[in-house]
Parts: C-alpha cells; sequence; structure tokens
C-alpha cells in the first residue's frame, strides 16, 4: 500500500509535462494529411503512449506489486475483448453467409 | 451462549446520525436494503400499469407514447436499482466480511460513499420519471435515445452512469476483502460458495461497468452536443452503440444470477444439511460464467445489422454459458439427493429457483441459436426468458437469502408458516405470469407495444391475474418480516444449524462481528462434523 512512496514529485512534474508535449504533438498532427488512413493510427499511438504514461507513474503501476500488475492486465486483455468482437463486425459487415472471410 | 449479546450493531447506537455516518457493513447494508426495497416497489408500480393496459387489446387505458415510458421506467428501476445492487450491495455486504471472518470490508467509509452515490443517480432518475420521464427502453438504442427521443434521456442516463460507480467500488471492495482479509486458516477453498460468487461478480462490476458508463456518457454527448458517434448521418454506427452497450449488459445478466446462485449454494446446503456436491466445480464454474459472460454479447445484435460472420461466432459462444450453468444445476441436485431435507422457506425459494432458473437458462439456448432468435426476436418469448432467469433466479434467490439470514440480521425469525405459503404463492404467481408469455412470443406476439390483435387476449388475461397474485406474494413478505422486527421469536446464533462462519457469532452480531478472530481449520460446509470442529474461537480478538 505505500509502493507510490518512491516516486518523488520531479518525475510526477516531468511526466505531466511530457503529456502535455504529447496533447499538442496529436493536435499538430490532426493539422497535417497523411493519407492512408496514417491520422488515426498516429493518433490513437500518441494516445495509448499517454495512458500509458498515467497508468505507470499517476497509478502507480510502475511500483505496485505482481498482482496489481495481473488487475491491470486483465483490464487491458477485456479491452482488446471488447475491440476484437466489435472488429470481427465492422470488418465483415458487408458480407454475405456463402462468401465468409475474415477480410475488409 | 445462545441469547442475544448485551450490545449489539442496532442497539450500540441510535438516531438517524448513527445510520446516516455508520461505516459498518451491516449497517450499510441495511440502508441498501431500504432503497433497493423501495425501488422495487417503485419498478413494480410501473409493472402493474403495465400489465393493466395489457389487459385488453385495445390500447385503451393510456396512449402510446405513455406506454413506452411505462416499460423504460419499470425496465431502467428494476436493473439498475434493484436486480443489479439488490444481492451483492444488501447480502454481500452485510455476509462478505462475516463470511471471511474479518471486523469490516477493506475499506468501510468507500462503503458508505458507494451508499450515497448509488443514492445520488437513484435521484437523477427519480427526477426523470417526475419530470415526466424516458421512452427509450432501458436499452437506450441509438440514434433514437440520441438524436430523436423527446423524452428525459440524458437525466436518466447520467443517474445510470453516475450509479455505475456505485457498483465499481462495491466490486472493488468485495475483491481486496476476500484477498486480504480471510481470518487464518480460511483457505480459498474453505470459503462458502457465495463468496467465490460475489468475487466472480466484483470483477464483472469492475471490468463491465466503466464501458457502460463511457457508453452512456458517448449518448450523453451526441444528443448534447451533436457528435455522431452512433448517427449513420454523420459516420456514426448505431449498432456500434449495441456493441457497448450489450458488452456491459449482457454480463450484467451474470451480476444478477451469479450472487443468486451463491445465495443457492448456502441455501441448499443448509437444508439438505450436506456438503456441497462437487465444490471446486460450482466455484470454477462461477468465474467460468464471469469471463465467458463476456464473449457473447453479439447474441442480442442477431437482426440488428451485425454481420453474418459475428452471429455465427457470437451464437457458438453463447451455447458455452451453458457448460457452467448446467455444472451448477446438476451439483446442486446432486447435493439434494441423499440429503436430510427440510423445507422451510428460504428451501421453497431455492427449490423454486432451481426449477425457473433451468426454464430461463433452456430457453436462453433458444434464443442462442440464430436460426430460432430470428423468429422469436423482439417477441414475448423473450421477454418471458429473461423474466424467468431474472424474477425466477435472481428475486427467488433473493428473497430466499433474506428469509435465511433475516434471523442473522435482526436477532427474529420471521412466522414461518406464513413465509412458507408466501413463498408458494410466488411460484405460482411468477408462472402464471410468465409462462403464456413464452407462447404468446412463439405466436408472434411483440414485445413493446400497447395495443395487440384481440387473439392474444386470453393469454394475456392470464398474465396480468398471475401478475397480481405474484404482487401478494412479494407485498406478504414485507408485512410479516416487519412485523417479525417486534414481535418474533429471538432467533439465537444459529437457529438453521448452518455450518457457515456467519452462525458462529451472536445475532445480531457485536459491531465488529466477531469478540475473538476465529480460526478455520474446515471447509464451510462440513456437516459431517460439529460446528466446534471447523473453528476455534481461541485467540484473544486483535483489537
Ligand atoms: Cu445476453
Amino acid at each position: 500500500m505505500s509502493n507510490g512512496a518512491h516516486i518523488t514529485v520531479k518525475t510526477y512534474l516531468t511526466v505531466f509535462v511530457i503529456l502535455l508535449g504529447l496533447t499538442a504533438l496529436t493536435t499538430g498532427v490532426a493539422f497535417i494529411d497523411l493519407g492512408g488512413g496514417l491520422n488515426n493510427f498516429a493518433a490513437l499511438t500518441i494516445a495509448t503512449v499517454k495512458a500509458l504514461l498515467v497508468v505507470l507513474y499517476f497509478m502507480h503501476a510502475r511500483t505496485s506489486d505482481r498482482f496489481t500488475w495481473v488487475i491491470a492486465a486483465a483490464g487491458i486483455f477485456w479491452l482488446l475483448l471488447l475491440l476484437g468482437g466489435t472488429l470481427d463486425d465492422a470488418i465483415t459487415r458487408n458480407q454475405l453467409p456463402g462468401e465468409l472471410q475474415l477480410t475488409p | 451462549m445462545n441469547g442475544a449479546p448485551q450490545v449489539h450493531y442496532l442497539n450500540v447506537d441510535y438516531g438517524i446520525r448513527s445510520w446516516l455516518f455508520t461505516t459498518d457493513h451491516k449497517r450499510i447494508a441495511w440502508l441498501y436494503l431500504l432503497s433497493v426495497t423501495l425501488f422495487f416497489f417503485f419498478g413494480g408500480f410501473f409493472a402493474t400499469l403495465i400489465r393493466l393496459e395489457l389487459m385488453t387489446p385495445q390500447g385503451d387505458l393510456v396512449q402510446a407514447e405513455t406506454y413506452n415510458k411505462f416499460f423504460t421506467m419499470h425496465g431502467v428501476t428494476m436493473v439498475f436499482f434493484f436486480l443489479i445492487p439488490s444481492i451483492p450491495a444488501v447480502l454481500g455486504n452485510f455476509l462478505v466480511p462475516m463470511m471471511v471472518g474479518a471486523r469490516d470490508l477493506a475499506f468501510p467509509r468507500l462503503n458508505l460513499a458507494s451508499w450515497y452515490i448509488f443514492i445520488l443517480g437513484g435521484l437523477f432518475t427519480l427526477a426523470s420519471a417526475a419530470a415526466g420521464g424516458v421512452d427509450t427502453g432501458w436499452t437506450f438504442y441509438t440514434p433514437y435515445s440520441s438524436i430523436y427521443s423527446n423524452s428525459h434521456v440524458a437525466l436518466t442516463v447520467v443517474g445510470v452512469f453516475v450509479t455505475g460507480f456505485s457498483s465499481i467500488l462495491t466490486g472493488l471492495n468485495f475483491v481486496v476483502t476476500i484477498h486480504k482479509m480471510r481470518a487464518p486458516g480460511l483457505t480459498w477453498f474453505r470459503l462458502p460458495l457465495f463468496i467465490w460468487a460475489i468475487y466472480a461478480t466484483s470483477i464483472i462490476f469492475i471490468l463491465g461497468t466503466p464501458v457502460i458508463a463511457i457508453t452512456l456518457l458517448l449518448v450523453g454527448l451526441e444528443r448534447v452536443f451533436n457528435l455522431g458517434f452512433f448517427d449513420p448521418a454523420r459516420g456514426g454506427d448505431p449498432v456500434l452503440f449495441q456493441h457497448l452497450f450489450w458488452f456491459y449488459s449482457h454480463p450484467a445478466v451474470y451480476i444478477m444470477v451469479l450472487p443468486a446462485m451463491g445465495v443457492e449454494s448456502e441455501l441448499v446446503t443448509a437444508f439438505a444439511r450436506r456438503r456441497v456436491f462437487g465444490y471446486s466445480f460450482v466455484a470454477f464454474s462461477s468465474l467460468a460464467i464471469a469471463v465467458i459472460g463476456f464473449l457473447v454479447w453479439g447474441h442480442h445484435m442477431f437482426v440488428a445489422g451485425q454481420s453474418v460472420h459475428a452471429g455465427l461466432i457470437f451464437s457458438l459462444l453463447s451455447f458455452l454459458v451453458a457448460i457452467p450453468s448446467a455444472i451448477k444445476v446438476f451439483n446442486w441436485t446432486a447435493t439434494l439427493h441423499r440429503g436430510s431435507i427440510s423445507y422451510d422457506a428460504p428451501m421453497l425459494y431455492a427449490l423454486g429457483f432451481i426449477g425457473l432458473f433451468t426454464i430461463g437458462g433452456l430457453t436462453g439456448l433458444f434464443l442462442a441459436s440464430i436460426g430460432v432468435d430470428v423468429h422469436v426476436h423482439d417477441t414475448y418469448f423473450v421477454i418471458a426468458h429473461f423474466h424467468y432467469i431474472m424474477v425466477g433466479g435472481s428475486v427467488m434467490a433473493y428473497l430466499g437469502g433474506i428469509h435465511f439470514w433475516w434471523p442473522k440480521m435482526t436477532g427474529r425469525t420471521y412466522p414461518e408458516p406464513v413465509a412458507r405459503v408466501a413463498a408458494l404463492i410466488v411460484f405460482l404467481g411468477f408462472n402464471l405470469t410468465f409462462f403464456p408469455q413464452f407462447v404468446l412470443g412463439y405466436l408472434g406476439m411483440p414485445r413493446r407495444y400497447h395495443a395487440y390483435p384481440p387473439e392474444f387476449q386470453a393469454l394475456n388475461v392470464m398474465s396480468s391475474a398471475g401478475a397480481s397474485i405474484l404482487a401478494v406474494g412479494y407485498v406478504l413478505p414485507l408485512i410479516y418480516l416487519i412485523w417479525s422486527l417486534r414481535y418474533g421469536r429471538v432467533a439465537g446464533r444459529n437457529p438453521w444449524g448452518a455450518r457457515g462462519l456467519e452462525w458462529q457469532t451472536p445475532s445480531p452480531p457485536p459491531t465488529h462481528n466477531f469478540d475473538v478472530t476465529p480460526r478455520v481449520v474446515a471447509e464451510a460446509y462440513a456437516y459431517d462434523k460439529e460446528p466446534e470442529e471447523t473453528y476455534e474461537f481461541g485467540s484473544p480478538s486483535r483489537a
């Protein structure tokens, strides 16, 4: 329970500044047309990095015990289940029964 | 030894403040009990109006728009403010610390906060009812809810959103308590199966509830700020809403029925006086249901425009849920076999649960198969199916549990003969209400209409008549349980001769549950041993 003690105020501030920088980056990238769906990819990648930083530092996952890691991993796994099932529908939405295959 | 202690959790302090600021899990359980009972009768009021309207084929009692609000208020109230909190927040709150031999939950103040959050969410929903109600159905399907409905969607959605945090925090509290606060010697496989069920439920609370919260937030944002998440005209996908909604709301069915299964395991063993058959199978089937329950949500969207491929996969996975469910039913039945069974009121509810849950579960398999679902989707067949699970299953188990632990909660016994009669009335009334709806649905009567063709009237009148009998069955316990608070016989610590740890402390229990920290040397169903051989109360309390 005292796991969070290892993270200093300096680290918090550094992470906070990085998060602000990444937010600016997201906004900047939105103004450039990367083409081929790369804008989505860039925005999601930056968002994932930001979420990771929040979980690791602000939520103390970095300094927590193994069990907390298991719980956090379960959350990510459940998110993948949600994305997987929904994408399966989205990708095959226009296929008829005779032509079932897993391609967009 | 059997008398009530001089000072216990109920008489340790009086006055409204001692209740509203309590951090005692047992008192918080009472706060939930009172609030969910109020919501139950509030939701039941709308059910009554629905059944009144459906007595005749014409829409003569109310207009279609008003009827839409009736079934929406009924669904929203019953699902989010009664069924989901009922067993976990009332019985779970009261029992989890006592069953694991702890003095309270891990985070007592968070527990009280959960109740206030629940009430805050409930107030939003009541406010939306007072302001004129919602007409989207409890499922809030887009784009109707997010664009076209002229009713109080935003207010209701905020209420459900807020209440979700109560669920998450309660689940968190239970998980930490079960992991960290078990009494010495209480290994995982000595735990009562109620604890396993509550643990599995808590996992769903924690992992599922955030999804419904964010989904409803998106509906609110689309409605208020005209964003295009679900509106096809703006590049959104209405089926995406259904994916997000059912990713939580199918597992929510297991939030309602897993704790009921936990109660069932306690009742069956106590009234058959036998160790549960296949303990570890029953325990792990709870976890299996919690996990598989997250893989089947697409069975609600077979005809909603979901792809055929996804439909096939979700259909197959839905059939899998039957396996752990059947394991439980078979194991309870095997527990009854050669048991010395007594038919007290809690056992009557428990036996009713087995039959009704089985019917509800098997008709769920009909619906999981795409061919049949295309025929009966959105008909009364579906209504009958999920009421068999939620009312025939969860409410029956909840009532059984309330009766079973009533002596522990209050120190008094309820009047047994009238309680048995009430249990039978509930069973008869329930079946008369909902069995005709299977037939109605199969014949093609769609749900959510206030008028119907005349040939459906006979079955609808049967259903409405059953509902009035069911209402009697629900009001009776309300009366005699309140009566028993004052006039009931003093119960003593273990009136059922049960083996669970909660029965080894006085009734009502002292504020910190146990005067001496128990040491557990056998499992919770050691009916072949005396309680003294299962628990040791030797070491002085670590106050
Ligand atoms: Cu479902």
